[in-house]
């Protein structure tokens, strides 16, 4: 799989969240897909829950407008550095995909944190039109602590 | 009762501002989330006394040397599996300096504990067994041939367990815990955990403000379809739905539920108050998260129950999970949640499972909110020590009633609170 289209699909994706183009977000995975937000330990422990999951764009686009109409929170954005991408494997046209990412949270009030870091483990195709979509993401963060609440999706 | 008066107590009460304000449940005074002096109190009069703390699973520690630490308020402490069976819990704090006896959240140790700083061992009860050096090298050092190791072995707790949940009291006089509860919590605690269950998660969420806004927060069935949009929306549950919330005797506790059916008429009451939380356009693009199968043989769709003091059991259709309330300072504290299924899920129930999960926890569809909303009270009294929150919706009382637009249980809360207390 080309390195180039890998690390655009990557720019692309913290793109759409860091400057709250979140409806861009869904637009990154094919209509069937597995979206899951947990952490390294529940990993290692073969523990499946996540704190966000979904197995369906619908579903992705569902967190977005939940974002947009339903939930409540303080403001607040990320900035996400999102490390190079090591194709770990491929079967056919799935490519295994390992990125390592870095999240600051930067609140109303101008303080910025450390939010999480960890890697993303992605299963990637190519569409028809030649364009990489992610099959599945697993976003698997380094630690288990989440300040205060997620809104917005790593 | 006057819920200020425990017989055991006899150390006078010292309130920063003065006594409880209007000795009214339905009042609280906001020093209660600020003082220092507060924080100590708790620790010794509620987490050390004659309560009931969570402290594992038990599947968590299935054989024998299989541990798990935790904390009971700010006290550190181990759960471990005993031979024969039973399970025993001790502070976990080294006889000699004070250090954890173990450090990781959980593991097997065999057949005893061993400080690392100077390897004195405990056995699996947390008698002190092993002094390295005891007898010194070549006759020189070692301890003095008097000192008597059994009085100097870490706090040691009672357990008991309820359908799975493992609590522990360092009081000898906490009563058995369906007595503790009450017959009606505890079988609110049995509909639940009526199996045997499996661990599907574990996350932690830190909250900016104190222990006891979080816990309100739970028992607070007044703010769900005014908080949580997304609860509202999707006719998961309303305060114009059936339901209710029971609130044990002594106050401690509660079980807030909702059920299946819906009360059309009622919706109105919403219409005409022009609240947020009413936007019927409001649609989901993949709606299988709000698909629930019935697995409990009643109709309750949403169970949730508080233990005094910290722990919270949540039946949210087939999104199950405990959290644990830790504080951690009069403005700080953490929510330990464990995500769980059944032993005899079927691959599509716990496909279900991890689709509801998004109802909850730190990124919940419906919790999100109140993640945020302790932390804005925390801010907005910072300057209020002296003044007094309404806590008033459904009376003065604490006793159960069959609507949640009711601040009962948080009465509950308070009058439990404050028996243990001595305010």
């Amino acid at each position: 799989m080309d390195a180039t289209k890998l690390v655009e699909l990557n720019a692309a994706y913290a793109r759409a969240i860091d400057n709250e183009k979140f409806e861009e977000w869904p637009k990154l995975f094919h209509e069937t897909c597995i979206y899951k937000l947990t952490t390294a330990e529940n990993i290692a422990k073969g523990y499946e829950a996540g704190i966000m999951y979904a197995d369906s764009r619908a579903m992705l686009e569902d967190r977005v407008s939940a974002l947009r109409k339903a939930n409540i929170y303080e403001r607040h954005r990320y900035r996400h550095i999102v490390g190079l991408p090591v194709v770990l494997g491929q079967v056919k046209d799935v490519a295994d995909v390992e990125t390592p990412f870095l999240i600051v949270r930067i609140m109303r009030d101008g303080v910025m944190d450390v939010f999480a870091t960890g890697c993303y483990r992605d299963k990637v195709t190519t569409n028809d039109d030649g364009a990489l979509r992610f099959a599945e993401r697993i976003v698997v963060c380094d630690g288990g602590r989440f300040d205060t609440l997620v809104a917005i999706p790593f | 009762m006057d819920t200020r008066i425990d017989p055991t107590v006899h150390e006078a009460a010292t309130m920063p501002h003065g006594p409880w304000p209007e000795d009214s449940l339905a009042r609280v005074p906001y020093w209660v989330y600020q003082d220092q002096d507060v924080y100590r109190r708790e620790q010794e009069r509620i987490f050390e006394s004659k309560t009931w703390n969570f402290v594992c699973l038990e599947v968590d520690i299935a054989d024998k040397g299989d541990y798990r630490t935790n904390v009971v308020g700010g006290m550190p402490v181990i759960v471990v599996r005993a031979a024969e069976g039973g399970i025993n819990c001790f502070e976990n704090r080294c006889a000699h300096r004070g250090a954890l006896i173990a450090f990781d959240d959980g593991g097997n140790v065999q057949n005893n504990f061993k400080c690392i700083y100077h390897a004195w061992s405990y056995d699996l009860a947390g008698n002190l067994k092993g002094i390295a050096f005891e007898r010194g090298i070549n006759g020189q050092g070692g301890m003095s041939k008097d000192f008597r190791r059994d009085d100097f072995s870490p706090r040691k707790l009672r357990t008991t367990v309820l359908g799975g949940l493992v609590f522990a009291t360092l009081s000898d006089e906490t009563p058995p815990i369906e007595e503790y509860l009450g017959a009606e919590i505890t079988g609110r605690v049995k509909r639940v955990l009526n199996r045997p269950i499996r661990v599907m998660g574990r996350f932690s969420q830190p909250l900016p403000n104190n222990w006891k806004l979080y816990m309100e927060n739970v028992k607070d069935t007044y703010h769900a379809s005014l908080l949580h949009l997304f609860f509202a929306t999707f006719r998961i549950t309303r305060l114009t739905q059936a339901g209710g919330v029971l609130v044990s005797p002594d106050g401690a506790h509660h079980a807030s539920y909702t059920i299946g059916s819906e009360d059309v008429a009622g919706t109105e009451a919403f219409k005409e108050k022009d609240l947020r939380s009413e936007r019927d356009d409001y649609k989901l693009a993949d709606p299988s998260l709000l698909q629930p199968v019935p697995e409990f043989g009643d109709k309750i769709q949403l169970q949730i129950l508080s233990i005094f003091p910290s722990l919270v059991l949540q039946q949210i259709h087939n999104c199950l999970a405990v959290r644990q309330v830790v504080p951690k300072g009069t403005d700080k504290m953490e929510i330990l949640w464990t995500y769980f299924g059944f032993e005899d899920d079927t691959p599509e129930m716990n496909t279900l499972r991890m689709k509801q999960q998004n109802l909850v926890g730190p990124a919940g569809f419906v919790s999100m909110e109140d993640g945020c909303v302790g932390g804005f009270v925390q801010r907005g009294i910072a300057a209020a020590g002296d003044k007094i929150s309404v806590v008033e919706m459904g009376g003065n009382q604490a006793e159960s009633q069959a609507t949640r637009a009711t601040e009962s249980s948080v009465r509950g809360f308070w009058k439990a609170y404050r028996r243990f207390m001595g305010y």
